[in-house]
């Protein structure tokens, strides 16, 4: 059993100006075997939040999350669907999820 | 057979020649629709389907003109037109309904006076006017489709909640950079609204709209036109295909992908099972925290006494050699564009990290200034950064720093015309 976790997580709509303007990142989250006696870590989109603010974002914090939570206006697509259909935060991520951060846009 | 019966057979009879004559199409018509009306999925029902809609496209800026331009070409009877703004040199690379001898005049107007010279059969109706909660659901209630063209978050809402309260499906685009995104919302009981997918509006300062993040003006046309196609499908009969979905175009990558959307909230304020908003909606600049139009957007961050006019600083610093930092705070795209020969740039996104502090601190020193002067595109950021500096930069002393009010959009009309606004 593998001990990591292995995500695709995308920026767009300007939410990569945040990540040093990188648009894709292959993650490999580590979870927990359970060999050793202990529970297996499960992640849930709101870790990935934390993780991605904690050790990816470059600047601009208040612009990924606002009050413990994405910031309004940012949509979150897991394998291209709207993460509110899947939990929100809650949803657990499994191996292979393509997560896209897109920020809502407003120009025209 | 009573007299009344007589009269309501001749009034059947004169009701259908009227429509006869109304959803038949003429010779011309045929003709200059003749490529469309081919389509089996069109043909001549779809036609005068086209012929006896109406739509709404509230911005006639870089989506409005492409989305106009294919919607006049394709026969909808009715066009209204929504848009309080001026054309402006500026807008001419994407919204390319607008003319150079037309720079001045009213957006709404200077639409019209293009698509008639394209098609003068549809009959256009010029809104020259503010979009507000007060006129929002007289104007939309004589139209059929709206399209929201416009490129800001409280008039997004705006549009959404006075589409929703008149049962009214809503075509929406942006653009902005490469990218595009189109989706339709309240199209039918299942599919969301706007206020469905974004319950709590953007803080304030969060937005970046196209004259500050700029755009490719091709975008906006590929967004533009593919809601006019949504529109003819909606029109017409046919299914729509971003209800309940939404399009991310990227031009960069070149990418289409299309998204699944929530569905409709019962818990939404506008749509939901017990809405709390409406005919009287709301006020959006105040739900947003921010105007709906550019000119207003002066945010009051420092004091008075904390802030120079270009020509206060021109007469008593830069005319008298006062030893001092001009900071320009802008992106670095910008300032490579043009900036002041005796500026330095370090962007508002370095200044708020600990790299752009160490760095202006070293620059106060090695210069051996007592004053530091921050300026940006037109006097927000360089509040934010001097604001900044003043809580982060304590340990150095006697050092005076303002921002510039107005910035290098006010130094370009008040002291330097050569300055190239943009
Ligand atoms: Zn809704």
């Amino acid at each position: 059993m593998s001990n990591h976790l292995n995500i695709i997580v995308e920026f767009k709509g300007g939410m990569e100006l945040l990540f040093d303007n990188v648009t894709k990142k292959e993650l490999s989250l580590p979870v927990n075997s359970g060999e050793d006696g202990s529970a297996p870590v499960e992640w849930t989109i709101k870790d990935l939040i934390n993780h991605l603010k904690e050790k990816h974002l470059k600047e601009r914090p208040e612009l990924f999350v606002n009050d413990d939570s994405i910031r309004p206006g940012v949509l979150i697509l897991v394998n291209d669907v709207d993460w509110e259909i899947l939990g929100e935060n809650e949803y657990k991520l499994a191996d292979g999820d393509k997560v896209l951060f897109i920020s809502t846009l407003h120009g025209g | 057979m009573s007299i009344d019966y007589w009269i309501e057979k001749s009034l059947i009879l004169y009701r259908s020649i009227i429509f006869e004559i109304m959803s038949d199409l003429t010779k011309e018509e045929i003709s200059r629709y003749s490529r469309q009306l081919l389509l089996p999925e069109i043909g001549k029902e779809g036609q005068v389907k086209l012929k006896s809609a109406s739509v709404l496209i509230v911005g006639c800026g870089g989506l409005g003109c492409p989305c106009a331009v294919h919607l006049a070409a394709s026969g909808i009877g009715k066009i209204g037109l929504v848009d309080h703004d001026k054309v402006e040199l500026s807008n001419l690379h994407r919204q390319f309904l607008h003319t150079e001898s037309r720079v001045g005049t009213s957006k709404a107007n200077s639409i019209k006076e293009s698509l008639n010279q394209l098609n003068s059969d549809v009959d256009y109706v010029v809104y020259d006017t503010k979009f507000n909660k007060t006129n929002a659901v007289d104007i939309i209630k004589e139209y059929d489709v709206i399209v929201d063209a416009t490129d800001n978050a409280p008039t997004r809402y705006l549009i959404n909640d006075a589409s929703v309260v008149s049962g009214k499906p809503l075509v929406s685009g942006a653009a902005l950079r490469f990218e595009g995104q189109l989706t339709i919302y309240h199209y039918n009981k299942e599919t969301p609204c706007y206020r469905c997918l974004f319950p709590k509006p953007p803080v304030p300062g969060t937005v970046t709209n196209c004259s500050d993040g700029g755009v490719l003006g091709v975008i906006p046309g590929i967004i533009g036109s593919l809601q006019a196609l949504e529109v003819i499908k909606i029109i017409t009969g046919l299914e729509p295909s971003y209800a309940g979905k939404m399009l991310l175009f990227d031009g960069l990558a070149g990418s289409f992908r299309t998204v699944t959307i929530r569905g409709r909230s019962k818990d939404c304020a506008v749509c939901g099972d017990s809405p709390s908003i409406g005919h009287q909606l709301v006020d959006y600049e105040a739900f947003c925290g921010t105007p709906m139009c550019e000119e207003n957007k002066s945010l009051k961050i420092l004091a008075p006494e904390e802030r120079l006019t270009c020509s206060e600083y021109k007469e008593s610093v830069v005319d008298k050699d006062v030893p001092h930092l001009l900071i320009d705070v802008r992106p670095a795209v910008q300032a490579s564009v043009f900036k002041l020969n005796h500026a330095y740039n370090i962007p508002l996104s370095k200044i708020t990290n600990n790299d752009g502090m160490n760095n202006l601190k070293e620059m106060i020193e090695d210069k051996k200034v007592n004053k530091v002067y921050f300026i940006c595109r037109r006097g927000n950021a360089s509040q934010k950064a001097c604001r900044f500096t003043k809580e982060n930069l304590t340990d150095i002393d006697n050092i005076e720093f303002k921002d510039i009010i107005g910035g290098m959009t006010s130094w370009a009309k008040e002291i330097d015309t050569e300055t190239p606004i943009f």
